[in-house]
């Protein structure tokens, strides 16, 4: 999977850029019609491979307008339960996720670590007993929340994370990342970063979707998870699923780190609500 | 005897985004329950009957004493107490679940996770269960012939369950010998109570199921009393349960927001929600082909790498065994044959350079020192195997003048 060399790419570069300055400079949608005639000749003559002609033609300005890469609608409600120490349920669009977190308390002999804590994430899916997929998706959902925990101030301590389907419509790794985020703040755990997921999509046109539902995540070619931490918006875990190029994994990964910009705002405007003395 | 009030904390019926899902909060306890169904072969001695089954878990997030995986005595407790209110007072039509006679039923499958436990997780468990079981619709199926097709949501609308009456638990619990009862009792005052006596019934006033358990005595007309005060609280949940029921099918039908996504309180200050927002993709071409484009070369991949440190040794599919452990004569003889052939094909700098020690002490016959400093990967490869081919030469050696 090497990126497209030579004369093609710089083709294929020089025009992506032209034309996104003429959207930056115009602020409009519309090109002008002797510009686009000759922007389409030019690309007419240069023989790209597939996604790369469908990465220029679909994700053109004029178009993009149109079809940009939305989030869904997100709601949170945090310590909705009165038995963990933190509680959050995070929906986003139909998919809803429930998340507790116990901690820090007593830790088996056998499970204690020296001089950290042990965090624990137990998934639990809605029909039937947990299976290899909530384990691979446990395993994900645990590493990034020990890279943001400072889990050497508890030392010999437990840190249980219960994770709940309620409903899945799409983007679950997602939805338990950015609730278990909002659990452990509402828990009182230190954490170096915050953490939040975006799920991008690339469907049979090449075109990157985020926050996919369950539909479009079945028909698409390729499908990416990743965890954005708050203070650099960088990558602390990436999980994939499908073929898909360098190219196309880079602008996933920049498009994810946009997205998680609301995200965070979403976090900051939910806990000043919550320590506000007003609605 | 002291009562407490019959409306205990608020409960709450709501149903999910899909048929059979219902979430129950009964005062603080939270109880979740999906029902789903399959097709399944049918039992020997019923043929014409489909099957129930039910499964309750208590999820680590309900309380900190809960564990995965762990078959506590609570969990038995609730699972049986669930099963014999709801599959032996027969509230389900099970011989409407039959599809083909002796080869298909369907089998209903109820999922009840507990969410926060809070105290009387039977009377939560019950109501939730029939709720959701009263929701849930199954894929309608076609018969013609021979031919059995199951229809999918999309092409025809899926038929609910045949229930003939709703049973549901009442939990009463005694202090201090029956002087003192409390009706759904909470977490803490399931802790110190003497005993308990649950009552599973309808709102036909046909009790389903009775069970008291503590070993407390209790009077005739103590039993008679509570009854009474479960068929008045049955009666309650019932109203609340169709209530709910009939509020989700009209969301459903008017095409307005159903699910758990809606049921999300926006007055409290927990609670936050946002409209769909758009992400901003101007720039980020120009930052993928810019880190693309940066991107270091991948370092070059040789097909079958070589080690050439000191003191290491390689062992593996297609490369030489360098342990320096002794080989049966009859491998030996392949390998030989073997590094004749590769050694041929190779750049040999030579076999001096190895240096081989005779070392009485150890198991082995002989230990080879690999030479350390090459060049060249093929060089080093045709060194260690020129290495194991002069030890496996000298052992051959060896072996022969035993022999001899």
């Amino acid at each position: 999977m090497k990126p497209l060399s030579g004369f093609r790419s710089y083709c294929l570069y020089l025009t992506i850029s032209v034309r996104s300055a003429i959207q930056t400079k115009e602020g409009t949608g519309v090109m002008p019609s002797s510009l686009s005639v000759q922007m389409t000749t030019q690309i007419s003559n240069v023989k790209s491979p597939r996604q790369s002609s469908s990465f220029l033609f679909t994700s053109t300005m004029d178009v993009c307008a149109s079809s940009s890469p939305t989030l869904r609608e997100f709601g949170c409600e945090q310590n909705l339960l009165s038995r963990p120490d933190g509680s959050s349920s995070f929906v986003q669009g139909d998919t809803s996720v429930l998340a507790g977190v116990y901690g820090p308390a007593e830790v088996k002999v056998s499970k204690e670590i020296y001089d950290r804590a042990t965090l624990e994430v137990v998934m639990q899916p809605k029909v039937g007993l947990p299976g290899v997929r909530e384990r691979a998706r446990e395993q994900c959902v645990r590493e990034t929340c020990e890279a943001s925990l400072l889990s050497t101030l508890h030392p010999r301590s437990s840190l249980t994370l219960v994770l709940q389907v309620v409903h899945d419509d799409g983007s679950l790794l997602s939805c338990f990342l950015n609730s278990a985020c909002m659990a452990l703040m509402d828990a009182g755990l230190p954490m170096s970063c915050l953490f939040a997921g975006v799920t991008c999509a690339i469907d049979t046109d090449g075109q990157v979707i985020t926050d996919p539902n369950a539909a479009q995540e079945k028909e698409s070619r390729a499908l990416m998870t990743f965890a954005i931490d708050s203070t650099e918006r960088r990558v602390m875990m990436s999980s994939t699923r499908g073929s898909f190029t360098v190219h196309e994994l880079q602008q996933c990964i920049a498009v994810s780190q946009k997205a998680s910009d609301k995200i965070f705002q979403f976090y900051r405007d939910s806990v000043r609500r919550r320590y506000s003395k007003t609605l | 005897m002291g009562d407490r009030p019959m409306t205990t904390g608020a409960s709450k019926i709501s149903f999910g985004t899909d048929y059979g899902c219902c979430f129950v909060d009964l005062g603080k306890t939270r109880i979740m329950a999906q029902v789903s169904c399959e097709l399944i072969t049918p039992k020997e001695n019923r043929p014409n009957e489909g099957l129930i089954f039910f499964n309750i878990e208590l999820s680590p997030m309900a309380s900190p004493a809960f564990e995965m995986g762990r078959q506590s005595e609570l969990l038995v407790k609730l699972n049986r107490q669930l099963e014999r209110c709801l599959r032996n007072s027969k509230c389900i039509d099970t011989e409407s679940l039959c599809v083909v006679s002796g080869e298909k039923v369907w089998q209903i499958r109820v999922d009840v996770h507990l969410l926060n436990h809070d105290g009387n997780l039977m009377d939560a468990a019950s109501i939730a269960a029939i709720a959701g079981l009263c929701h849930f619709r199954r894929p309608d199926v076609g018969i013609q012939g021979e031919e059995v097709t199951v229809y999918s949501t999309e092409e025809r609308d899926p038929i609910p369950l045949s229930i003939y009456h709703m049973p549901i638990c009442v939990s009463f619990s005694f202090f201090q010998q029956g002087t003192y009862l409390l009706v759904d009792p909470c977490e803490r005052e399931e802790r110190v109570m003497d005993g308990l006596l649950m009552i599973a019934m309808n709102k036909h006033r046909e009790i389903c199921s009775i069970q008291s358990s503590g070993g407390i005595m209790l009077l005739k007309d103590q039993v008679l009393r509570c009854s009474k005060i479960a068929s008045v609280k049955v009666s309650e949940i019932t109203e609340l349960i169709n209530k709910a029921l009939e509020n989700d099918k009209k969301a459903r039908k008017t095409g307005g927001k159903f699910g758990f996504a809606e049921s999300l309180p926006q007055e409290r200050i927990t609670a936050l929600k946002t409209d769909v927002s758009h992400v901003e993709m101007s720039d980020v071409k120009e930052k993928a082909n810019e880190i693309v484009q940066r991107a270091e070369v991948p370092p070059q991949t040789v097909p079958c790498p070589v080690l050439t440190a000191p003191g290491t040794g390689q062992v593996g599919e297609g490369l030489e065994n360098s342990w320096g452990l002794e080989e049966e004569e009859e491998e030996e003889d392949e390998t030989v044959e073997l590094k004749m052939e590769l050694e041929e094909g190779h750049e040999e700098k030579g076999k001096g350079d190895v240096v081989v020690i005779s070392d009485s002490d150890s198991e082995e016959e002989d230990v080879v020192i690999l030479n350390q400093v090459t060049t060249k990967e093929k060089a080093s490869s045709s060194n260690q195997q020129g290495a194991v081919a002069s030890k496996q030469q000298q052992k051959k050696k060896k072996k022969k003048k035993r022999g001899q």
